[in-house]
């Protein structure tokens, strides 16, 4: 993240300029160990990088108690973030984006894994990590939100595990 | 739905995992791996065909092995051979494996995008799918090379499915991203923008994020997109809960693709078909009212996706900032946030606000709330919460509210996080001093900054301080009394020492007449605090003895005990030594005269952007600021041909000591003052208290070499009349005024000369004049306050020039705002030749007119006659200023009284291109602001224009309306000339 020059803005000056880049940068899935059960980047970074961000993730996440908000500043980024168990899911988006809108993504998100692993647990994304993977990329693509219907992600979801 | 069970499909895979799981150490576990990779190794090295489920197992096998953190240097070639398979299985672990490690092996991605290419020519919507997130997910340059044509096709095509298309239009964002410059624009982009149409809604949620994207770039070519967007968004907000079916998410019709939509209109102003405008004023007063009805649902879900939309057509209220009934509705419920028991919605409305209170027609309905986010800052738990209530009682404050708001933040930087108390201490510093009716707050104010957290006021807030008290002496003997008194607290900061040092030496006297506070008292005091101290404040409070020496000549023998001690007279540090055997030697040497003239009180300090502010400037957005100070050091130390002044000794006072314990030390050195010398010593001094306030200016307190108004002797303008007012007689369409013959009569201006005049507000170089016989072209550098043109003057005939004088012609006025210095040139000007004269320029305070260049010379038989105005405008003295967002509308609502701004309307007189409006504003001077202005067809500008005197922050804005083909220019600085005169310049440009 450091080589994005993007200004850290708060949202303290006017008129809400939104012509910078709203993105989400990466995903993560963390328990609460700091084993990462998914890792979805949507900008380059070298592995270290990766390694670094993860824990510094980590790091910032797991101190919060449930009274915080779900946001944490990251950065020049923020994370959005929720705790399902001892799971961590954690979304780094530009600081101008929506909160709310990656918040209930996330909760959709994991609707849908909930639904097509039959009551999600940690392992299953552990076995069947490959197919966590297709999961995220038909809901989220480019660092955009890609679909939001249950119904048909888990349709399609279906469809591909019949071929 | 069938449960997946755990591995099903890759038994082997599963058991691996579990292996790996039940592994109790780091040891064990590498040990299976080793064991795993060397069996894959061997299983892609047999001779035995692998079927493709094997060669899919192990390339999974690889895959986790590699997520775990370990590397992997084989199975990419497996891999792609698995890209080719017809199996959607196979075929996936092929690409995720691609996707997740990517190798920049050139044979390799030919090969990947060969396969690439296969399926998205396969009509198979499965494999075209895993095609396109393959592209999106790894967007390489070669990638966009090989597939940026072709992707827009699939989007568009008529027979491609809806999953497939939104999976184009995502992968293309992603090239445009990372290659703008490799995907073409062309007839595909107005079919895209018909995608906010598309029956399913899923098409529309992709569509929208790329063409938001492509609308930030290319706002032109996407403007379409608006109407279509409001009518979209309309369709949602309006529709029941159940409309949308699957796309509705706890009771909300689509949240995610409405807030898509508003981020969309967001890269426009408000719409100006008003049926577009009203229908999307009637959709965010929609979406205003359902935050009013009661909620469908207790789920957390159900308020979140609601409040998504909601904040995010606030956002695009405040970014329209034209409807005062939505601003006012939206403060009012972003009020109700502000006391909601979830702490999201708290933090957000703090957030919110506070770009609210930077619009003028909610800025007094945000200050209602004070109270509220006042006791956010006391009882909120999470930190960043309470930097948010900070940020906003930043953003609220103003006259009527500042003396509360400083106190609070006062109190809270008692118990504050250490992270951001800097942050608070500038903030609580810059408040102070902006609103401050009555110094004598702000001096409270600062001390009390410094005692509850000394050790976060940086340099800038102390020096700031001094300054102040220096240049206000209805404040200085408050400023000494308080010092004094927070001096006896028996702990003190050591920044409290050395404002209480700096501000004693200079005005102690004006308290010494109380005997509790007499000099000796003053002088106990503060050394009762020297051995507490470091160096450099130890080296400040000598330099207040020996001012004290000055001041009292009755505490002159004890401080000179003092200095005489061993402790400072072999003190081991170099620079305490020094000050000690000069100060006590120049105590005992210097007559009374000397000593008061070498100690005098420090002159008021030039009036400048206050230093702290652009301190804050730079933590806030370290990328966002240039480094004006580092900048201005620069620039300063070339004007002056040098860092380093010549060395000059006198006295036993080493300047060049001296001028290395700059803002500690700041005896005054009077180019007055025999002993000292000129003007190497006063442009020492003007350092001096340059540093002491943070910065390095080339300024002189005195004249270093007294200029002459312009060039009186050197140009004979005693000779010629002030201005060229009196017309002679009128030489009617012929350039030069062949007629006169009386040498003293200057020309009226030259036809022509206006515009002339107009084409360098922009520009420094080019022709300025031109005729048969005569062509003037001009050279010009300016930096700061200072400048110097070049003026060229061209024979173009084949005949001597004779008796050929160039005058430079001020009005009274501008002779004392503007200097001009040059050189009288040689009379004769042969035929073709070209000679040269310099003109040197400063600018010493703001002025209006232009300078007028007369020249007189004789051609064959004929005296000729030529007056051009010699365009050096206020402008040319701009620095750039670059400053984001929040800063340049907080500053521009600081300028907002009646006559710091001034605005002009006018008729477009050249074509509306923005590229050459840009330019033209960056020629004037300011820096052009991006992604500043909400409206990003709107041009912002800042700079600093810099005289002798003073330097004036100028802001800038200029809003086309291409409909009406005409232009709103708006200039702020904090002084009406200046905005006049700039806006009257930049006005002709357009």
């Amino acid at each position: 993240l450091r080589e994005q020059e993007l200004p850290r803005s708060r949202g303290t000056g006017a008129a809400g300029v939104r012509t910078g880049v709203a993105m989400i940068r990466f995903i993560l899935i963390q328990n609460r160990a700091g084993k990462t059960r998914l890792a979805k980047w949507y900008m380059q970074f070298d592995d270290d990088e990766k390694q670094k961000l993860i824990e510094e993730v980590h790091a910032v996440v797991t101190v919060r108690d449930a009274k915080h908000t779900n946001f944490v500043e990251f950065r020049n980024f923020k994370i959005i973030y929720r705790r399902y168990a001892g799971l961590y899911f954690c979304i780094c988006v530009d600081v101008n984006d929506n909160n709310l809108a990656y918040l209930e993504a996330i909760h959709n998100f994991v609707e849908v894994l909930n639904e097509y692993f039959h009551n999600v647990c940690e392992l299953d994304l552990v076995f069947n990590f490959y197919k966590v993977y297709t999961v995220v990329d038909e809901m989220f693509l480019a660092g955009e939100i890609r679909e939001t219907s249950q119904t048909k992600v888990l349709k399609q979801l279906l469809m591909l595990q019949s071929l | 739905m069938p449960a997946v069970s755990k591995g099903d499909g890759m038994r082997g895979l599963a058991v691996f995992i579990s292996d790996i799981r039940n592994c109790k150490s780091k040891e064990a576990e590498i040990k299976r791996i080793n064991k795993e990779l060397a069996n894959i190794r061997s299983k892609f090295k047999g001779d035995k065909a692998l079927d493709g489920y094997s060669k899919k197992k192990y390339v999974c096998k690889l895959l986790f092995i590699f997520l775990l953190g370990h590397d992997i240097d084989f199975g990419h070639m497996e891999a792609v051979n698995l890209l080719s398979s017809n199996r959607y299985t196979e075929k996936q672990i092929g690409y995720l494996f691609i996707s997740v490690l990517v190798n920049s092996n050139s044979e390799l991605i030919r090969l990947i995008n060969n396969a690439i290419k296969n399926d998205l020519a396969s009509r198979n919507p499965t494999f075209m799918g895993l095609a396109l997130h393959c592209i999106a997910n790894v967007g390489s340059r070669e990638m966009a090379e090989a597939f940026a044509g072709e992707i827009p096709k699939i989007l568009v095509a008529g027979d491609t499915m809806d999953s497939v298309k939104q999976s184009a239009a995502l992968c293309l964002l992603r090239l445009y991203r990372t290659s703008p410059d490799l995907v073409p624009m062309g007839d595909w982009t107005s079919r895209v923008v018909h995608l906010l149409n598309d029956q399913h809604l899923g098409v529309v949620t992709a569509a929208t994020s790329l063409i938001t994207t492509l609308a930030q770039k290319n706002p032109e070519e996407f403007k379409t997109s608006v109407s279509l967007a409001v009518s979209r968004l309309s369709r949602i907000v309006t529709s029941a809960s159940t409309d949308l079916q699957d796309y509705t998410y706890y009771f909300v019709p689509a949240p995610w693709l409405s807030v898509k939509l508003l981020r969309l209109l967001q890269c426009y102003p408000p719409p100006e078909d008003p049926a577009v405008r009203g229908r999307l004023t009637e959709c965010l007063e929609t979406v205003l009212n359902k935050a009013q009805e009661p909620p469908k649902s207790k789920k957390v879900q159900h308020s979140n996706a609601k409040n998504a939309v909601l904040f995010e057509a606030i956002s695009l209220i405040i970014h329209h900032d034209s409807e005062p009934n939505l601003l006012v509705r939206a403060c009012n419920q972003l009020g109700q946030f502000l006391q909601h028991r979830e702490t999201n919605l708290r933090y957000l409305a703090l957030e919110s606000m506070c770009t609210l209170a930077s619009s003028e027609f909610s800025h007094e309905a945000v200050k209602t709330h004070i109270e509220t986010v006042i006791n956010a800052l006391k009882t909120e738990r999470d930190v960043s919460v309470r930097q948010r209530a900070v940020d906003l009682l930043y953003a609220m404050c103003d006259r009527s509210n500042a003396q509360q708001i400083v106190a609070e933040m006062l109190s809270y930087l008692e118990t504050a996080d250490y992270s951001i108390r800097e942050e608070i201490v500038l903030k609580v510093a810059i408040l102070a001093e902006k609103y401050a009716v009555d110094y004598t707050w702000y001096v409270d104010t600062i001390l009390n900054l410094i005692r509850i957290a000394g050790d976060y006021v940086s340099e800038e807030v102390w020096y700031r301080v001094i300054q102040i008290v220096i240049n206000r002496d209805d404040v200085q003997g408050y400023a000494a009394k308080t010092v004094f008194e927070a001096l006896q607290a028996p702990a003190c900061h050591e920044n409290l020492v050395k404002v209480g040092g700096y501000i004693l030496g200079e005005f102690g006297n004006l308290i010494a007449g109380d005997p509790r506070s007499s000099p000796l008292i003053q002088f106990n005091l503060l050394h009762s605090k020297f051995h507490l101290c470091s160096v450099p404040t130890r080296a400040l409070l000598l330099s207040t003895y020996i001012k004290f020496v000055n001041l009292f000549p009755e505490v002159k023998a004890t401080i000179q005990d003092v200095l005489r001690s061993d402790s400072q007279l072999r003190n081991a540090d170099v620079e305490l030594q020094q000050r000690a055997v000069e100060y006590l030697r120049l105590s005992t040497v210097a007559s009374t005269d000397i000593l008061a003239t070498v100690l005098e009180e420090m002159p008021p300090f030039p009036e400048r952007e206050s230093s702290i502010l652009a301190k804050l400037k730079k933590k806030k957005g370290p990328n966002t600021v240039t480094d004006l100070e580092e900048a201005k050091r620069e620039r300063s130390a070339d004007v002056n041909g040098g860092p380093e002044p010549a060395p000059a000794s006198a006295a036993g006072l080493h300047t060049g000591r001296l001028r290395a314990c700059a803002g500690r030390s700041w005896t005054r050195l009077s180019a007055h003052s025999p002993p000292f010398g000129r003007g190497t010593l006063a442009w020492e001094a003007s350092v001096l208290s340059g540093l002491l306030c943070g910065r390095s200016v080339f300024r002189t307190f005195f004249p270093v070499q007294s200029t002459p108004s312009p060039s009186a002797d050197l140009l004979g303008l005693g000779a010629t009349p002030p201005a060229p007012a009196g017309p002679p007689p009128s030489s009617g369409g012929l350039l030069v005024d062949v007629f006169s013959d009386s040498p003293s009569a200057v020309a009226p201006l030259a036809p022509g000369s206006e515009d002339n005049f107009a084409r360098f507000v922009c520009k420094n170089n080019g022709v300025l004049f031109e005729n048969q016989l005569l062509q003037i072209g001009l050279k010009s550098e300016f930096r700061q306050n200072l400048g110097r043109m070049f003026i060229f003057y061209g024979n173009k005939t084949s005949t001597q020039f004779l008796s050929f004088t160039p005058t430079l012609i001020c009005s009274d006025d501008l002779q004392t705002n503007l200097s001009l210095q040059t050189k009288p040139v040689d009379p004769t000007v042969d035929g073709g030749a070209q000679v040269q004269q310099v003109v040197n320029i400063e600018c010493v305070s703001d002025f209006t007119e232009a300078p007028v260049l007369n020249i007189q010379f004789r051609y064959g038989g004929t005296f000729q006659n030529v007056s051009v105005k010699l365009p050096i405008t206020l402008n040319k003295f701009f620095q750039p200023t670059e400053m984001a967002s929040q800063d340049f509308f907080q500053r521009w609502k600081q300028l907002s009284s009646p006559q710091q701004e001034v605005q002009n309307i006018f008729k477009a007189k050249h074509p509306m291109d923005t590229e050459i409006t840009k330019a033209k504003i960056i020629g004037f001077g300011s820096a052009l602001l991006e992604d500043v202005d909400p409206n990003p067809a709107n041009f912002v500008g800042a700079g600093i224009i810099h005289t002798r005197t003073t330097q004036i922050g100028c802001l800038l804005r200029l809003e086309p309306n291409l409909q009406a083909q005409m232009y709103r220019l708006t200039l702020r600085t904090s002084k009406e000339a200046v905005s006049r005169r700039l806006c009257a310049l930049l006005s002709e440009q357009f």
